[in-house]
């Protein structure tokens, strides 16, 4: 007889990150596949009111907590070992966020349930976990086999795919109170990054530009595809040395090394000293008027042609699908 | 008349000439004297071998100044104005001697018609040679040149002597009453304009005009040493003392040092004296600032300026004698004086010690410097990035040493082993040649070639490290130390009888900085073996090329080493039709990447990158369609540059031996 | 202060990985080690806290092929003391390594002084079983705070204020009761380069403290069942037609990567 599934869903801020939605879509699949209930876990502050977004799950148990803004590690890891005894649940999933990292650990010290980081895929054989998980920045695969379908599994960003939709039935909303043994964690207060400031290291995807472009007047379009997707416009060499963009957006030799989970390569040939900065990211699609320029090498999805033909047409589809 | 029998207020002539003589040279010896105790502070260097070679040297360079010459407007000048001096200086000891001994059986100089042809000659052409520089200075100065209140004094001081030597000549002609007009045509003019005069008057202006001159001789012996014509005395020295007498100036090891050299340089008493005798050798011309690409750039350096402020430094700072040990230490050089950003500009490209006519050294200045911040981990973080890789793999592009010799898996490649048998060359192929995409095909082709034409050539394999001479130009010398301890132990694992490589920095310290255990193994460029092979019949030239090209001399073949030729000569074998840009051999312009700047971070664009400025000059040439590079970085560099400047489609630039693959090797 | 500098190697991915013979671990002959990026990190930070207040920092590694390069550099960089920790048996999960230090850190007494941090890279690529500082700071019942890039401490030496990172630039602040355990994501400045002659110099005139730690009672979590290449020879996927058929494969490319 299987256990149930049991997310934690992270606020900050008043808002569910979207990582969240991706360790719920797991759940709900590995939860349906072993025909057991999906609990999921709302910690932080004024989260209540955020639960019915997390509808997915059979049942969500909400503590909220006005010190939790947001909470320390070892106090989710404290609040998802109560919800645990309660909801009996086998399989705890965690995002790979920074919010999350170390609450699988502490709450592993604390049980006696495995933990298995860095998980790309899984799969239910019998009553076994199969998982796959990448170790050594993805260089080694392992696969891992959890019996009993019993342990702590920590999700990859961006290797399942979020779901934002509903159960038919609406779902249960239990509040919880906090628990009494969290460590005398503090918190003060939020920093924003510094307006107009672009970490481009730390974007999830990246519009990167090039020579292809031929012209500063088509930066914009550029600019607007990187904010539809959530990311932001980063260059080769000859882009910035034309003064398109500073210089805290160049990318490879002399810029940045970038590891987002898209690159867009828009006009740029792949010049070993662009590629060096970029050759990481975990998907590369890049889009060049030669078959032969060296970025196909590294890119996953390659189109033969003229990114300013693409670009607009481009915008217009992604602009479309967030309406 | 003897002038010294004057009495002045009623001092006898005799005992004033003695007391100023006396103080002039008492305050002459005083102010030298403290400048070497100054120079004594610095730390110590053997620059005594060899006497022979550094007399020759000196002469060569502080007799016939070839190097003031390569500038024209002023080389001339210079030129007579140093003559002049020398015999100007010459008579003024002949004359002081006769006026203090009066007892010396000898006529005073200007009693010797041929002496006094000679000094009227010099000082119509000084007097023409001043007015060059007078005018170069007030009217048509060029940006450069530093406009100091110091050199017209001394201008104004030189005509002076000049003036009173022609006046007092003139004032003889009248007391004499006798005309050398053939020999002196000016006195013999001038003393016309003082024909009223009689013979006693033009006697007392005849004795007048000889104690202006030597009171004006005996204030300049005083004033020089204090301004910035210090490089009178200085200079000879200096360039007596210079590595270049003796030994490559590519070597940037110190001989006879006691001090630790990794920690380099904070405040100039840790200098060495020679580093120091550089500032008062300076004559402020400015021809390194003119040829140093990174001032020509926008980079915050002049050359110059780091030899002046370390100058100051010690003259401002300097206490010698007793008062040494109580003064508060000086204030440090990088840092307070001299920016960081300034040191770490250099590319090491040599072009300013090329230039400098006192034989200055200014690269290992730097590098000093460089190896005090080093010494503190001040080092931009792609310099780091580079430095941890070295320690870590032995190359500066993070890639495991098992895959240094991967590019030689390639069909019809079969190099062996130096390591398991004995060869003629070793290959030490570097780390650009090895790693770098852009260098592939270069590479490939020099081993297609050493191949198709027999020759026995072996690799040191992933037991070859980076060579260190850009580490070591970067102030790492432990981490050179390192490297050059693993490649020796590699190196004598192996059998072979010379060592041919691509790259002229790693060249230039295999063949400048390493030691062979005592055997001479000659280290060659692949120019040089190429044209030989060319030469000896075993390449031979299938399809010639035609065309214009040009060639860039490479910083460290050319200036450091001195090869010119032989690139050259393989050019014009393949059929090329070279043609020179205006900046070439030793006036070659670097491209940027020496010294480490290659691993730097640019945190902000300069107004032109050295690159580009040389692709530029290289595109403006009528019908030249290649740029031809003997050096990998160069290969980068300027492929990169082409890009930024939109040169490319009207310039290609290309490694030789892909030229020489194209006319030798069948397709 | 009492700064202490926990460190486990990593495998060096410039190096061709090997696996052994039954494919559940690396070939131990083969790999080669290295100092992740994160523990670089935190000792950096740990030597910036010194700087700043004074105190002393410890390094303590688990013995690997080249701690001791890593060690050395540690001491010439600026630490006190550098430890190495052997223990009977490789290839531990990251529980059990926690563990060990914990055990050698008590039983050295380096816990005792109350302004005490425990600093560790806050993850590293082979933390297949968790990271290593919250199993630390449970195994030494401390508070913890990871993925740290900010450490300030408080006048009173008994709190210290951390700035955690979130995403997208965001941070945070929190303040935590000493002595506690952090896992540092960045120090406030890159880690600092010394030079080979310095590290040289090191190995001179210091020492390098070793020490046995008994093997712990549970010394994995798991075992993988195997490992294995993903397929290197990845190619390149072309999207054909005209822009407009291949702006719609890209919108379902850029949806299947769960961007829109």
């Amino acid at each position: 007889m299987l256990k149930p599934v049991l997310v934690l869903a992270e606020s900050l801020r008043g808002e569910i990150p979207d990582l969240t939605f991706e360790v719920l879509g797991a759940g709900r699949y590995l939860a349906d596949v072993m025909g057991v209930p999906l609990y999921a876990l709302l910690l932080g502050r004024q989260a209540a009111p955020l639960a019915d977004r997390l509808s997915l799950a059979d049942e969500i148990v909400v503590m909220d907590n006005p010190q939790w803004d947001p909470p320390g590690e070892q106090a989710s890891a404290a609040a998802l070992l109560q919800v645990r005894r309660q909801t009996e649940a086998g399989l705890i999933l965690l995002a790979g966020s920074n919010l999350t990292l170390g609450v699988g650990a502490v709450l592993a010290a604390r049980t006696d349930l495995p933990l298995v980081n860095f998980c790309r895929a899984a799969r239910v054989e019998e009553d076994s976990l199969v998982l796959t998980c990448q170790w050594c920045a993805g260089k080694v695969f392992a696969e891992v086999r959890l019996s009993g379908a019993q342990g702590i599994v920590v999700l990859m960003p961006g290797a399942f795919p979020p779901r934002t939709d509903h159960q038919p039935r609406s779902a249960k909303v239990t509040p919880l109170a906090v628990p009494g043994d969290t460590p005398p964690l503090t918190f003060h207060r939020y920093l924003d990054p510094e307006p107009g400031a672009v970490d481009i290291a730390k974007q999830p995807v990246l519009v990167g530009v090039g020579r292809g472009l031929q012209d500063r007047s088509n930066l914009p379009l550029a600019e607007q595809l990187a904010a539809a997707l959530g990311g932001a416009v980063c260059g080769s060499r000859p882009v910035i040395d034309q003064g398109w963009l500073a210089l805290s957006r160049l990318v490879g030799k002399s810029g940045m090394t970038v590891r987002p989970r898209v690159y867009l390569a828009l006009g740029i040939s792949g010049a070993p000293e662009h590629w060096e900065g970029m050759q990481n990211s975990e998907y590369i699609i890049a889009v060049n008027t030669d078959p032969r320029a060296p970025i196909f090498n590294s890119a996953h999805y390659g189109v033969v042609g003229d990114a300013l033909e693409l670009l607009p047409r481009l915008l217009e589809k992604v602009q479309a699908r967030k309406r | 008349m003897d002038p010294v029998r004057v009495s002045w207020l009623g001092v006898p002539g005799l005992l004033l000439l003695w007391a100023l003589a006396a103080t002039a040279s008492g305050l002459f010896a005083w102010r030298c004297l403290r400048l070497v105790g100054l120079l004594k502070q610095g730390r110590f260097e053997d620059r005594f071998d060899h006497p022979g070679r550094r007399r020759r040297h000196a002469l060569r360079h502080v007799l016939l100044q070839p190097r003031i010459f390569h500038e024209r407007s002023i080389g001339l000048p210079h030129f007579v104005m140093f003559w002049g001096f020398v015999i100007y200086a010459a008579c003024f000891c002949w004359s002081l001697m006769r006026g203090l001994l009066p007892f010396l059986p000898v006529p005073y100089p200007e009693e010797v018609p041929p002496v006094a042809a000679a000094l009227e000659f010099f000082a119509v052409l000084v007097l023409l040679a001043l007015g060059v520089a007078l005018v170069r200075r007030q009217l048509v100065a060029p940006p450069y040149l530093h406009r100091s209140r110091d050199a017209l004094l001394i201008l104004a001081w030189i005509g002076f002597l000049m003036v009173t030597t022609l006046l007092g000549a003139a004032f003889r002609t009248v007391r004499e009453g006798e005309s050398h007009f053939v020999a002196s045509p000016i006195s013999h003019w001038m003393s016309g304009l003082f024909s009223e005069l009689t013979v006693s008057q033009a006697g007392k202006w005849e004795a007048v005009m000889w104690w202006a001159h030597m009171v004006g001789v005996l204030g300049f012996l005083v004033y020089l040493p204090h301004s910035k014509h210090l490089h009178l005395v200085a200079a000879p020295f200096n360039v007596f003392f210079s590595q270049a007498a003796t030994r490559p100036p590519g070597d940037l090891s110190l001989r006879g040092i006691r001090h630790d050299v990794t920690l380099g340089a904070a405040r100039w008493p840790e200098l060495t004296w020679k580093q120091l005798l550089a500032g008062f050798a300076c004559a402020e011309c400015g021809r390194c600032d003119r040829a140093c690409p990174a001032t020509a750039s926008g980079y915050p350096l002049q050359p110059q300026q780091i030899v002046q402020k370390i100058r100051q430094q010690i003259l401002q700072h300097g206490r010698s004698g007793p008062l040494a040990r109580s003064r508060p230490p000086a204030p440090r050089l990088v840092g307070d004086v001299i920016t960081p950003a300034e040191v770490w500009a250099c590319a090491t490209c040599m072009a300013c010690m090329e230039r400098c006519a006192v034989w200055n050294e200014h690269v290992p200045i730097l590098v000093a410097l460089r190896r005090h911040l080093v010494s503190e981990g001040q080092v931009d973080r792609g310099v780091q990035v580079a430095l941890a890789s070295l320690q870590r793999y032995g190359n500066a592009f993070g890639k495991s040493e098992r895959l240094r010799a991967r590019w030689v898996q390639a069909p019809g490649l079969t190099l062996c082993d130096a390591r398991r048998e004995p060869v003629e060359y070793l290959w030490f192929v570097g780390d650009f040649a090895s790693f770098d995409p852009r260098c592939e095909s270069a590479t490939r082709c020099t081993a297609q070639l050493f191949v198709r034409a027999g020759l026995d050539v072996g690799l040191l394999h992933e037991a070859e490290w980076n060579a260190g001479n850009d580490v070591r130009r970067l102030g790492e010398e432990g981490l050179f130390e390192l490297l050059r301890q693993k490649n020796q132990q590699a190196m004598t694992q192996a059998r072979f009888q010379a060592v041919v490589t691509t790259d002229p920095h790693t060249f230039n310290t295999l063949r400048n900085e390493y030691s062979w255990n005592g055997s001479a193994v000659p280290v060659r460029h692949h120019t040089e073996v190429l044209e030989g092979l060319l030469a000896s019949g075993r390449l031979t030239v299938r399809r010639p090329l035609a065309g214009r090209v040009t060639y860039h001399d490479p910083c460290y073949l050319g200036r450091y080493n001195g090869i010119y030729e032989p690139p050259r000569r393989l050019l014009r074998r393949l059929g090329l039709d070279l043609v020179e840009m205006p900046r070439h051999r030793e006036r070659s312009f670097c491209c940027g990447a020496g010294g480490g700047r290659i691993w730097m971070t640019e945190t902000e664009r300069p107004r032109e990158r050295p690159a580009e400025s040389r692709v530029r000059e290289a595109a403006t040439l009528p019908e030249v369609h290649t740029l031809v590079v003997a050096c990998p970085k160069d290969l980068a560099m300027f492929r990169d540059a082409l890009k930024t400047t939109g040169c490319e489609g009207r310039l290609a630039v290309k490694e030789i031996a892909e030229l020489v693959a194209e006319a030798t090797l069948e397709r | 202060m009492n700064l202490i500098v926990c460190w486990k190697l990593v495998p060096d991915t410039v190096e061709e990985l090997v696996l052994d013979a039954d494919a559940r671990a690396l070939d131990p002959e083969a790999v080669r080690y290295k100092l992740g990026d994160a523990d670089d990190h935190a000792l950096e930070q740990a030597l910036l806290l010194k700087e700043k207040h004074g105190g002393t920092v410890t390094v303590v590694a688990l013995e690997a092929p080249e701690v001791d390069d890593a060690l050395w550099t540690a001491l010439a960089k600026g630490a006190d003391r550098a430890v190495k920790l052997t223990l009977p048996q490789l290839d531990l999960g990251t529980a059990a390594l926690a563990a060990a230090f914990a055990s050698w850190l008590r039983s050295a007494g380096l816990l005792e002084p109350a302004e005490t941090f425990v600093l560790t890279g806050s993850q590293a690529m082979d933390d297949l079983e968790g990271e290593l500082a919250p199993y630390l700071a449970e195994a030494l019942h401390l508070p913890f705070v990871g993925v740290v890039s900010g450490v300030a401490r408080d006048e009173t030496g008994r709190t210290v204020r951390v700035i955690k990172e979130f995403a997208g630039g965001l941070r945070g602040e929190f303040e935590v009761p000493l002595p506690a355990v952090l896992g540092i994501q960045a120090a406030e400045r890159p880690p600092r380069y010394v030079p080979v002659a310095r590290v040289r110099a090191v190995m001179k005139s210091g020492r390098i403290e070793a020490a046995d730690v008994p093997l712990p009672a549970r010394p994995r979590q798991w075992q993988p069942a195997r490992l294995y290449f993903p397929d290197a020879t990845r190619r390149v996927q072309w999207l054909e037609g005209p822009p407009d058929s291949v702006a719609d494969q890209l919108v379902e490319v850029l949806v299947q990567r769960g961007l829109l």
